[in-house]
């Protein structure tokens, strides 16, 4: 940040007109001005070239948020692009080119559905909470995943597990998903004793509770059912089925749109609670109901594909840094963009380049857990 | 100084170590542990090699129980005291989770690792990783109590997923599971004997138990009143990261053990740590016991392990603790 420009705007601001009767000596010009506050000189408008009350903090300022946002949005095209069409045995422009095609293209529309999914709830769960460290997959989203695939196994074996993939099955998901956290929310963010902190305690603690007991599920597997059950708890795009999509694309954009429609009522949830509510926001309301769309993008998020830790830590850590800005209007657009090019980015490399598709969610946890150590260590305070 | 003040200086504030409740306390874990000797499937009184099995068997997981037990809680505590935060312990800062990772690192390195190679491995990575831990909390200033675990099992998180990666390379991954659940099944003499370490860890906390108490009040106080506030610190994680490592090692992780004990004794005793280590131990076997007895009898011939109703427990137990602060 550059303080000299601060100064300029200081020295800048010349004072209000007859702010001088004031200062100078009392004389009964001035007490005639003071008594008849009506007979002012209107206001000169002043025009203030260097002060701006937008997004950013300067021309320059928006200007690399747009470089920056549409040369990731081409690489992110190029990756998915490059997802399509790489490898692919038939000539471009065929039918039978866009046919394969075609079936690629359901991982790529998982990766969108994820990065959206991600990267918006993320955004808005660290505005809401006020914290820049947290992601929302830990307040028991992952340990419910995990413990509803292991007691599915446990009890019915890999073959119910498999037979399990239907879409009754991905709403009983989304509507554990959804309602754990309402009940949460609904228990420790009303009332007289609302805690923020505390709800993520409690949330976090009830994963470890039900983690613990999908361990011991886990040891009682036979080694190939285990191996089943592993594929399916990391998290991977390869198992989203496209018939979740008819659900899952309309949650995601209802949810994606009334969070960016609320992106400025964001903006001052973000100068935290009381500054919020001396604006005139009825804060609770506002963070319970964003709270509850999060809930619903990271129930579709992990649902579809497992889950994902740190993505969502990584982008919107990547998304503050590339945008440099407060405002949620820019800063969603910016996450989601850098959440599809790592999602396909890391696909495209891992694919094509190194052979190792099974590890690519691991390697994205690895780097983003990597990326949150780097952080902790270095901010100042939370 | 004169002479009439000096006498009454030297009253002690705190409680007596040893009344009546203690020793009420000791006699009920003790028949909790004698119950947890005469529980199991094979007849003991009328076979013949009942009482080797007794000796081979029932006596080392007895024991196993009342040093995890013991250990585990004290180290909470102390960590709680070293932190200032009561919602610290081995499990919700990552000090398991990087035992873990010192385990596996060992185990694959160095494929005919012996016990005593991969307890050191945990100690050490336990060492580090509470140090990370430590040194994170120093360099940060926190708006709430209730931030420090969320930091710590999000760093956990990350120091475990290191290690699902590296099990999963390594086909270790189920094996990963079964370590870190804590389970007192696999307690045979021969191969638990290495746990005796924490009665060290143990002796050592109860020795430095003033000094600890003074470092939990803040560097500046500890500093002021003159004691070397770095090197207690040092001293304090490295008993911790002995503790868990040797634990982890050979029973595997006890979640939340360290945090609902210390929690528990200081909602009645107060917070002077060399009068609650006593009750803090005595607990910590307590609950251990009874949840092996509880994972041993309610799907008897089989075992749930302990870490799976102590999760359970602890879950609930801590829900209630966040909510009372809240409420407090």
């Amino acid at each position: 940040m550059d303080r000299n420009r601060y100064v300029e705007n200081m020295v800048d601001e010349s004072t209000a007109d007859g702010i001088d009767n004031y200062l100078g000596e009392e004389d009964p010009q001035a007490r005639r001005y003071e008594r008849v506050e009506e007979s002012w000189p209107p206001p000169k408008d002043k025009p203030q070239a260097q002060r701006r009350a937008g997004a950013f903090q300067s021309r320059a300022a928006a200007r690399k948020y747009w470089i920056i946002l549409g040369s990731l949005l081409v690489a992110g095209l190029l990756f998915a692009f490059g997802l399509l069409a790489w490898n692919n045995p038939m000539p471009f422009g065929t039918e039978t080119f866009w046919l394969i095609a075609e079936r690629r293209a359901d991982a790529v529309i998982a990766m969108l559905i994820v990065a959206v999914c991600q990267a918006v709830a993320t955004v808005a769960f660290q505005t809401v909470t006020n914290n820049r460290i947290i992601t929302p997959s830990i307040m028991g989203f992952e340990s419910l995943y995990t413990a509803i695939h292991t007691s599915t196994i446990y009890f019915f074996g890999a073959a119910g597990l498999i037979g399990a993939r239907t879409l009754e099955t991905f709403l009983v998901q989304l509507a554990l998903m959804i309602g754990l956290s309402l009940v949460l929310y609904s228990w420790l963010l009303t009332g007289r004793h609302s805690n923020m902190h505390a709800m993520l305690l409690v949330g976090i603690v009830i994963g470890g509770g039900l983690g613990s007991v999908s361990t011991f599920m886990q040891r009682m597997l036979t080694p190939s059912e285990f191996d089943v059950l592993t594929a399916r708890l990391f998290g991977s795009v390869n198992n989203a089925d496209p018939a979740y999509y008819p659900i899952a694309v309309p949650l995601v954009l209802v949810a994606t749109a009334l969070l960016y429609l609320n992106a400025r009522k964001l903006n001052v949830i973000a100068l935290g609670r009381d500054t919020a509510t001396n604006l005139g926001l009825n804060y609770k309301v506002l963070a319970i109901s964003t709270l509850v769309l999060i809930s619903v993008l990271m129930a579709v998020s992990t649902a579809l594909v497992g889950p994902m830790t740190f993505l969502g830590f990584l982008v919107a850590t990547l998304a503050y840094q590339f945008a440099d800005t407060y405002d949620h209007r820019f800063l969603f657009p910016m996450a989601v963009t850098i959440g599809f090019v790592v999602l396909t980015g890391a696909y495209f490399i891992m694919n094509h380049v190194f052979y190792a598709q099974g590890v690519v969610s691991i390697i994205i946890e690895l780097v983003g857990g990597s990326v949150f150590l780097f952080v902790i260590l270095r901010k100042g305070r939370l | 100084m004169t002479s009439t003040t000096a006498p009454r200086r030297d009253t002690r504030t705190r409680k007596k170590l040893f009344d009546w409740k203690l020793i009420l306390g000791i006699a009920v874990v003790l028949a909790l542990l004698a119950l947890s000797l005469s529980v199991g499937e094979y007849d003991i009184l009328s076979t013949d090699d009942g009482w080797e099995m007794f000796a081979a068997t029932r006596i080392p997981r007895t024991v196993a129980l009342v040093l995890a037990g013991a250990a585990m809680a004290m180290s909470g505590l102390v960590m709680q005291l070293l932190t200032q935060n009561r919602f610290v312990e081995p499990t919700t800062t990552g000090t398991t989770e990087w035992a873990g990772l010192g385990l596996l690192a060992v185990t694959y390195l160095i494929p005919a690792a012996t016990i005593m190679d991969r307890m050191l491995g945990a100690v050490v990575f336990a060492f580090i990783g509470t140090m990370v831990f430590f040194l994170f909390l120093r360099r940060v200033s926190l708006r709430s109590s209730l931030i420090v675990p969320i930091i710590g099992i999000m760093l956990g998180a990350v120091v475990s997923s290191v290690s699902t990666f590296f099990a999963l390379q390594t086909d270790m991954l189920q094996s990963l599971g079964v370590w870190f659940a804590g389970s007192f099944t696999d307690i045979l003499r021969g191969q638990y004997e290495v746990l005796w370490v924490v009665v060290l860890v143990v002796v050592a906390i109860f020795l430095f138990a003033d000094r600890l108490t003074v470092a939990g009040m803040g560097e500046e106080i500890a500093t002021n009143v003159g004691l070397n506030y770095n090197r207690m610190v040092l001293i304090g994680t490295g008993l911790i990261a002995i503790a868990t490592g040797v634990v982890t090692v050979v029973v595997g992780s006890l979640p939340f053990l360290g945090l609902i004990v210390p929690n528990i004794v200081s909602m009645f005793r107060g917070d002077d740590l060399r009068s609650n280590l006593p009750w803090v131990g005595l607990l910590g076997i307590g609950i251990v016991t009874v949840c092996d007895l509880i994972g041993r009898t309610i799907i008897s011939p089989f075992e749930i392990p302990v870490s799976v109703i102590l999760g359970i427990i602890g879950a609930v137990v801590f829900v209630t603790l966040i909510v009372r602060q809240r409420r407090g």
